[in-house]
């Protein structure tokens, strides 16, 4: 039963890792414009070779 | 025999024809098809341009991502407008960073609207090199810029975004209440920390709860709870703290403020558990302190919306311009507004606003005043006569000599007035039920809990410090909050789907609470611009129109005044038998024709022919007809509307303009409401506070800068916006005009709020009753505060959020997001 202690320990420092990955995601502003983010990820940098061509 | 369908028909066609040619750029239908390019057809040259410039820099993807994602271009600005970021004073507060070279600038930039627009302004780096990262926040509609001093100026950029098609809005003043705005991350990670603290502490109780006193080894109990009290720590000192804040600020002004027994509970918990924890007597409520603290954070996370692309303070400041042009000696020169002293003179383009009062030197002066004073028409000035501060110079190059400084001007003086200097959000929520509620809350309970104190004393001391804990524990008013921040919270997001922005939760009740509305006429019951005629079937003749002047200009009614006014001034003609008859229309002979004008029934029309687009007035010329449709005189939804408010509210109207649409506006508010005329802005302010002195709860709907008093002092002062992003007087809810129609059911959404939170505090009340008889006997258990706990809240969440949800639906409004 002593391995309780260790599994407590873990499983709380588990969820400190997620905490700590939320305070992360809100202090770099990913939150801050989730339309722009989800629009961004569409485009695509062919215009570029366009212009080589 | 009339001619009328066949040429609705044409018409008809030759739209269709019309919208085969878009504009590539902007999708506006093309007039013709001589500016293209390729086989691109521009509805103007500024469109074609935009083309040009991107086409030359390789980024015709813009196109591709959307079609025709441009703005139109007809109306371009004028090149020098923005001269004034040259003068380096001005250009440094816009500056957010810049080591001299090496600059970061923001603009707000209200034009954008889809992909294209982002990825056109995130790709600016291709178009000058001076230019080196661009980034758009969407939601904010921002695009922070980084670029090099020494390529491109300020200036420059601006210029450049404005001949694509995204012209900034700059604004000083709105650069410094950006900043304020970041603070809510606070809250944010307070949740997050109080959201896992909870958690973990739930958990690491259950073998608490479960072990029914001596059930689990006491090993484990110790690593259990001092774990808790450990976790609690963050949540008592950061967490929590914003409760003791308030609380304390409310005891040194000697009020009982709802954040008191909040602190108190929280606080009395907090000892409680250690007490317990380091005697080794229990568990402690430790779940149950930290659960309320989390689920108040969330409630109140919920309740502050914020819009982050609206304002709701801005005075003149923002609608004025930054800067101006003033001639000296040597020549032309930008100034900044607060830098303009008496005798400068200034020069003013078509569409500029006169930034202080001042006299006419040169130029022909023509003002538009309807946003400063609501005179619905523009007024010509005379040399070396005074116009004033706000007014709209329409038309020619005007100059004009300031007489006094902008702060001291004819309209700026209202802002001195005391209404502006009221904080309303913090009187909205001195006054708010929910306050008086929960004082009661708390009296109520100290009072159970000194009876209980007196019992205990007779029959069992031992038992006075844990029932009287414990009483404080499971009764606290947070329910109640809980009920009114969720309520709050859903209805701040029904009422954004329906239109209505409100700059905080405590409007709501307010709102609510309203039994007068007062109306602003010129941009709010009517449009803008008012009695505009469009004229369909047999186009005129100019002899025609002669006859048609001939026979309308004796005549007072409205629609006879408005087409002599649209024909112009002619000569009147010979006319015999001229007849009118009243609620049909004239008749008369002309030059040998005979002219019927009037309703269609007059006129000879038969039904089948006005089907759906009923003109107001038909013109019957020998054989030809000719319909003069107006549009509305007023906005869309208000012929309706007005009727149904006037069964509950007082109504009134206050207006600056002359009193020619009395007759009008007495037939639509009928005979109870009150119509005032020629009100100058501070008689608007004055209106309203006779209003509040006779008990009366006023709401204030208005549009321009003339209301911004009227709006201040009412009790709620709704601004109405065409285009919620453009600029709106000082205000505590923004309504999008085109849901204008959406009011009555928002009211009574207002109205039902009270209910809705009282429904909850109800419910509420039974959980603490239940709490409360556990604690008076001195034997609540941490199970039954940490059962009692999480299902009160969640039933007054599931209540809160589903009736307010409910009723909205039943009023017919939208709950979905837009």
């Amino acid at each position: 039963m002593t391995a309780l202690y260790l599994l407590v320990v873990i499983s709380i420092c588990v969820a400190g890792l997620f905490l700590a990955a939320f305070i992360w995601s809100v202090k770099t502003n990913q939150y801050e414009d989730q339309k722009g983010s989800s629009l961004r990820i569409l485009f695509d940098d062919e215009f570029q070779k366009e212009i080589y061509k | 025999m009339f001619a009328v369908e066949e040429e609705v028909a044409a018409l008809k066609e030759g739209r269709k024809n019309r919208t085969q040619a878009l504009c590539y750029h902007c999708g506006v239908p093309c007039i013709t098809s001589t500016i293209a390019i390729d086989d691109k057809v521009f509805c103007c040259d500024g469109c074609r341009l935009v083309y040009e410039l991107l086409n030359e820099n390789g980024l015709c993807d813009y196109y591709r991502l959307q079609s025709h994602p441009g703005l139109s271009q007809i109306k371009t600005a004028r090149t020098d407008k923005f001269a004034y970021l040259d003068n380096e004073d001005i250009a440094k507060q816009l500056y957010k960073f810049t080591n001299g070279d090496y600059t970061i600038v923001t603009f707000y930039i209200p034009g954008v609207h889809c992909s294209s627009c982002m990825w056109l302004l995130e790709h600016l780096n291709k178009v000058n090199k001076g230019i080196l990262e661009s980034r758009l926040n969407f939601t904010t509609k921002e695009v922070t810029i980084h670029f090099s001093r020494s390529v491109i100026s300020l200036r420059k950029i601006t210029e450049l975004l404005t001949t694509i098609g995204y012209e900034p809005f700059i604004s000083l003043d709105e650069a410094v209440e950006k900043k304020n705005k970041k603070l809510n991350k606070q809250k944010i990670y307070k949740l997050g920390i109080a959201g896992f603290c909870f958690g973990n502490i739930m958990m690491m109780s259950f073998p608490e709860y479960l072990s029914l006193n001596n059930g689990i080894e006491q090993q484990y109990a110790h690593l259990f709870r001092y774990l808790n009290l450990l976790l609690s720590i963050p949540v008592f000192f950061y967490c929590a703290s914003e409760f003791f804040a308030t609380a304390w600020k409310g005891l040194q002004q000697k009020t009982l403020n709802i954040d008191a027994p909040i602190a108190l509970a929280i606080i009395i918990t907090f000892a409680r558990s250690i007490y317990e924890i380091a005697g080794n007597t229990g568990g402690g409520y430790l779940d149950s302190m930290c659960g309320i603290v989390f689920f108040m954070l969330a409630g109140r996370v919920v309740q502050e919306r914020t819009y982050r692309s609206i304002s709701f303070h801005r005075d003149y400041k923002s609608y004025f311009p930054i800067a101006v042009n003033v001639i000296t000696t040597s020549g032309m020169e930008s100034r900044s507004l607060q830098d303009l002293k008496e005798k400068d003179v200034v020069q003013l383009h078509n569409d500029e606003i006169i930034p202080a009062d001042g006299i006419v030197v040169g130029g022909k002066a023509f003002i538009d005043y309807s946003f400063v004073t609501g005179e619905s028409e523009p007024v010509t000035i005379k040399q070396n006569e005074m116009v004033y501060a706000g007014g709209r110079q329409v038309g020619e190059q005007l100059t004009i000599q300031i007489v006094t400084r902008v702060a001291s001007s004819y309209l700026t003086s209202l802002w001195n007035h005391y209404a502006f200097s009221k904080n309303k959000e913090e009187k909205n929520d001195r006054a708010s039920a929910i306050h008086i509620l929960s004082r009661y809350f708390t009296w109520v309970l100290l009072f159970l809990a000194a009876c209980t104190a007196i019992y205990w004393s007779v029959h069992d001391t031992s038992k006075i410090v844990p029932s009287i804990t414990a009483m404080l524990i499971v009764a606290c008013p947070c329910a109640l909050l809980l009920s009114a921040t969720f309520t709050n919270g859903n209805l701040l997001r029904i009422f954004s789907n329906n239109g209505l922005f409100l700059r905080d939760a405590t409007v709501i009740e307010e709102l609510g609470k309203t039994d007068h509305i007062v109306f602003d006429k010129t941009g709010t019951i009517t449009e803008s611009g008012n009695n505009h005629f469009f004229v369909a079937g047999h186009q005129l003749t100019e002899p025609e129109k002669s006859m048609l002047y001939t026979v309308v200009s004796p005549s007072k009614h409205p629609y006879s005044k408005a087409i002599a006014a649209w024909l112009g001034n002619r000569e009147s003609r010979q006319t015999a038998d001229w007849q009118e008859i009243a609620g049909k229309g004239i008749t008369a002979t002309v030059d040998g024709t005979m002219l019927l004008v009037g309703s269609a029934e007059f006129a000879g029309i038969s039904k089948e022919n006005i089907k759906e687009n009923k003109a107001a007035v038909y013109i019957r010329i020998g054989d030809n007809v000719t319909s003069f449709h107006t549009s509305s005189v007023f906005r869309d939804s208000i012929p309706q509307m007005i009727p149904t408010l006037s069964h509950q509210y007082k109504l009134s109207l206050l207006s600056g303009d002359n009193d020619r649409q009395r007759s009008v506006m007495a037939d639509l508010f009928g005979k109870s409401s009150e119509l005032l005329f020629e009100q100058k802005p501070i008689d608007k302010l004055h209106y309203i506070e006779s209003l509040q002195r006779k008990g009366k709860r006023p709401l204030m709907i208005g549009d321009g800068l003339n209301d911004a008093g009227a709006l201040q002092q009412s009790n709620v002062g709704i601004t109405l916006a065409d285009d919620i992003n453009n600029f709106t007087p000082s205000c505590d809810a923004i309504l999008d005009a085109g849901k204008f129609a959406n009011l009555p059911s928002l009211l009574k959404l207002a109205r039902a709020a009270r209910y809705i939170i009282g429904t909850g505090f109800a419910v509420s009340i039974i959980y603490n009753i239940i709490g409360l008889s556990f604690a008076m006997q001195g034997i609540l258990r941490p199970m039954v505060a940490a059962i009692l706990m999480p299902c009160s809240t969640l039933s007054i969440v599931i209540i809160s959020g589903g009736l307010s949800s409910l009723v909205a639906k039943r009023l017919h409004l939208s709950l979905k997001t837009r």
